[in-house]
């Protein structure tokens, strides 16, 4: 009897061990797939039965298959529509040329003091996104120190302003998302072998050229990366355009915050969300078959 | 960067998708896993069919058993949570405030005294769904305006009704102009907090001739440097009182004239921002300088700083000559609230001419307490205050008042709405 103890306890063990090894990546999973269905995936269906919904608070909502909220919210919200993607567009290439040469210097001339130059161009955003913003709109305002000062000296026409227009608007978004577009640029650009550029000198490539065909490529990945996580949130972005827009400057954020704090009207504003949320991955799709995830596994 | 050399005639296939055209497509175990999840599919299907946002169902009907169920033998807890919009009371230089002090010298209720209400819609979309499920909010006492945000409130039967027994002082001192309200006929649920007037601020040093109507926010000359409001209530009300109409018996054809003139003059840069309570900085810094103004913010901001106010002597509110907007903040008690008693307490208390003139001095809106005017100005001596037709309106400014519209159905305010957030929601 003691015989067959012994190789059930092993057997026993040998499956516990054989169940672990199997289970281990489900356990791995298990966290992050826990906070994905808690926090992203039930939501989500929750939207996704709101915007189908008909009624109002007196009544409550229930969902009768109404998918004509979504054409209504187009129609009547298209402009709003085009706009943030127009000014997301706008401020991300704004962020791009901004970032890109900023990144470049830090990665190759920033030598010793990279760490320190990383983090002053982080500093501004130890304080929070709408105190920076509200500053902005104090320094823009009509009589304030910039405008204030250039007006007193009549290089500026008195009834000329910047905050209330799409030019304000654009430019706090790319402010505000600058780290986002730098941040990964740096990462690819700081990559980049050096021995690699070095050949290139040595083949006698010239500085154009060492640029466009070695550093530009090398590059792209951090340039995929900074263009995804500023156009997002850039897109769907409602502060700016309400501390440093005027009239004709909202964008769809503002109408959904609208639609959901003010109007009650639950259906339009999931609708508008998931309109927004649909553009926007069809926008990255067509965007990263142009730019090309494989072509940069292939540059990699 | 192997497939750059290869032969540009031949097109690169993805892997995924030459496996995809040459093996069998579904094998039979995958067959079960695709069956699996299109039951999973029609599960969520009706889960989503089934996931719906409760109503409430209405009011409730008040009776004389319902309310000696919520107020008991009217003996107070002791305790009253008390939510209200900032700078909203009387607060000395220590940050106190002397009325809420007596209050508890008085009756010996506790106070906590929270300003969590920067504005109506946001903070009842806090509540409605707390209230929905059928839990205190933890508030016992909050003001909220009429025009949509209190009518909604009781509409949905989430304010607790009001025993008049506790309110001998309401009855007494209550200025019948704020009695007897058309959001809450016979007062069931509220009584007036402040009232104040939405008319036009300006600056003085800017604009030499005083503005006089609503019509002088749509005047070019002032292009790019007027303000108005970004709620449904005061950029309409006084847009459709300018076109001869009171607001609330204009008709949906009369709303959309009155609409346009707005859309005209902003979509010219007349207008250079619909805003919310921010106005005030706006035309502090100068940014603009003919606003739409709620008379209080006005008065605080032409006091000087030695006096409370934001020592901007140059601004100035006006009257349309149209007549101004009239408007109620409302205390009420909202549904399943711990301790009603010390909340009704709490507003009969705020109704004696003394508590409404110390708290007048101070929030300088109008006091729905006449009487508070002598106090002000004997007792207090403060004749800047008891003086000013924005704190106490003679009777020819309330004659000529129109009141916020009040909205007989959502139907009605979902029309409403549909005129007019396109015009400042742009």
């Amino acid at each position: 009897m003691g015989w067959s103890v012994v190789t059930r306890v092993q057997l026993v063990t040998r499956k516990r061990r054989g169940f672990r090894k199997a289970a281990s990546p489900y356990l791995l999973i298990g966290p992050g797939g826990i906070w994905l269905i808690v926090f992203f995936l039930v939501p989500l269906f929750f939207m996704a039965s709101v915007s189908l919904q008909t009624g109002d608070l007196f009544q409550g909502f229930r969902n009768t298959w109404h998918f004509a909220n979504y054409t209504d919210a187009i129609t009547t919200y298209h402009t709003q529509f085009i706009r943030s993607i127009v000014f997301g567009t706008i401020a991300t290439v704004a962020t791009l040329v901004v970032s890109y040469p900023l990144a470049y210097w830090i990665a190759f001339r920033g030598g010793r003091y990279k760490t320190t130059l990383l983090f002053i161009m982080l500093l501004p955003f130890f304080v929070s996104f709408v105190i920076r913003t509200l500053a902005w709109q104090f320094i823009l305002s009509d009589n304030g120190i910039i405008l204030g000062t250039l007006k007193s000296w009549h290089l500026l026409p008195q009834n000329f302003h910047v905050l209330a227009t799409p030019v304000a608007v654009i430019s706090g978004i790319a402010y505000n998302f600058l780290p986002f577009m730098a941040l990964p640029i740096y990462v690819a650009l700081e990559r980049v072998d050096r021995t690699v550029v070095e050949a290139a000198r040595d083949l006698y490539a010239s500085n154009r050229r060492v640029f466009t065909k070695v550093i530009l490529p090398l590059s792209i990945p951090g340039v995929f990366a900074g263009v995804l996580l500023t156009f997002v949130p850039a897109v769907g972005d409602y502060l700016n355009a309400q501390i440093l827009g005027g009239t004709n400057t909202f964008m769809i954020g503002n109408i959904i915050q609208d639609q959901y704090l003010v109007q009650f009207h639950y259906p339009t504003a999931a609708a508008l969300s998931f309109i927004l949320m649909i553009a926007l991955v069809i926008g990255i799709v067509l965007y990263a078959r142009v730019l090309g995830t494989r072509q940069i596994e292939e540059y990699v | 960067m192997t497939q750059r050399n290869q032969p540009p005639d031949r097109p690169i296939i993805d892997p995924a998708l030459l496996r995809g055209l040459t093996q069998r497509r579904i094998s039979r175990r995958d067959m079960f896993r695709y069956t699996g999840m299109g039951l999973a599919g029609a599960g969520l299907a009706s889960f989503l069919a089934a996931c719906g946002v409760k109503g409430s169902g209405g009011p409730p009907s008040v009776n004389a058993s319902d309310l000696s169920a919520i107020y008991g033998d009217g003996k107070p807890s002791g305790q009253l949570n008390f939510a209200n919009w900032p700078d909203y009371i009387d607060v000395d230089s220590s940050g106190n405030s002397p009325s809420l002090a007596k209050f508890t010298k008085d009756t010996g209720i506790k106070v906590k005294y929270t300003t969590p209400i920067n504005d109506n819609d946001p903070f009842l979309a806090k509540i409605i769904p707390v209230l929905q499920n059928g839990q205190d909010t933890g508030y016992d006492l909050i003001v909220i305006t009429n025009g949509g945000p209190v009518d909604r409130m009781i509409k949905l039967g989430f304010l607790t009704p009001l025993d008049h027994k506790y309110l001998p002082n309401w009855q007494k001192n209550a200025d019948p102009k704020t009695t007897n309200p058309n959001y809450d006929p016979g007062n069931k649920f509220t009584v007036v907090w402040q009232s104040g007037f939405t008319g036009i601020g300006y600056n003085s040093k800017v604009i030499k001739t005083p503005p006089t109507s609503f019509g002088d926010l749509l005047d070019p000359k002032y292009k790019g440097k007027v303000g108005m409001f970004s709620n449904d209530q005061d950029m309409p009300c006084p847009a459709i009182n300018y076109t001869g109409v009171d607001p609330n018996t204009a008709t949906p054809d009369q709303w959309k004239t009155a609409a346009q003139n707005v859309i005209k003059a902003r979509d010219d840069g007349i207008i250079r921002s619909f805003y919310d309570q921010s106005y005030i900085n706006a035309l502090e810094n100068g940014d603009i300088v003919i606003t739409q103004a709620w008379s209080g913010d006005i008065f605080i901001a032409s006091q000087s700083k030695a006096n409370g106010g934001d020592g901007f002597p140059e601004m100035k509110f006006v009257f349309p000559k149209e007549g101004p907007i009239y408007w109620h903040d409302n205390m009420c008690i909202p549904l399943h609230a711990q301790h009603p008693v010390d909340a009704i307490t709490y507003m009969n208390f705020v109704y004696q001419p003394e508590v409404a003139g110390m708290m007048a001095d101070f929030i300088w809106y109008v006091s729905p307490v006449p009487a508070a005017q002598q106090y002000v100005s004997n007792t207090l001596k403060d004749q800047a205050v008891a003086d000013s037709p924005l704190v106490f309106p003679t009777p020819q400014d309330l004659a000529q008042a129109k009141q916020y519209k009040f909205f007989k159905s959502q139907a009605e305010q979902d029309e409403w709405d549909g005129v007019w957030s396109p015009v400042y929601s742009s």
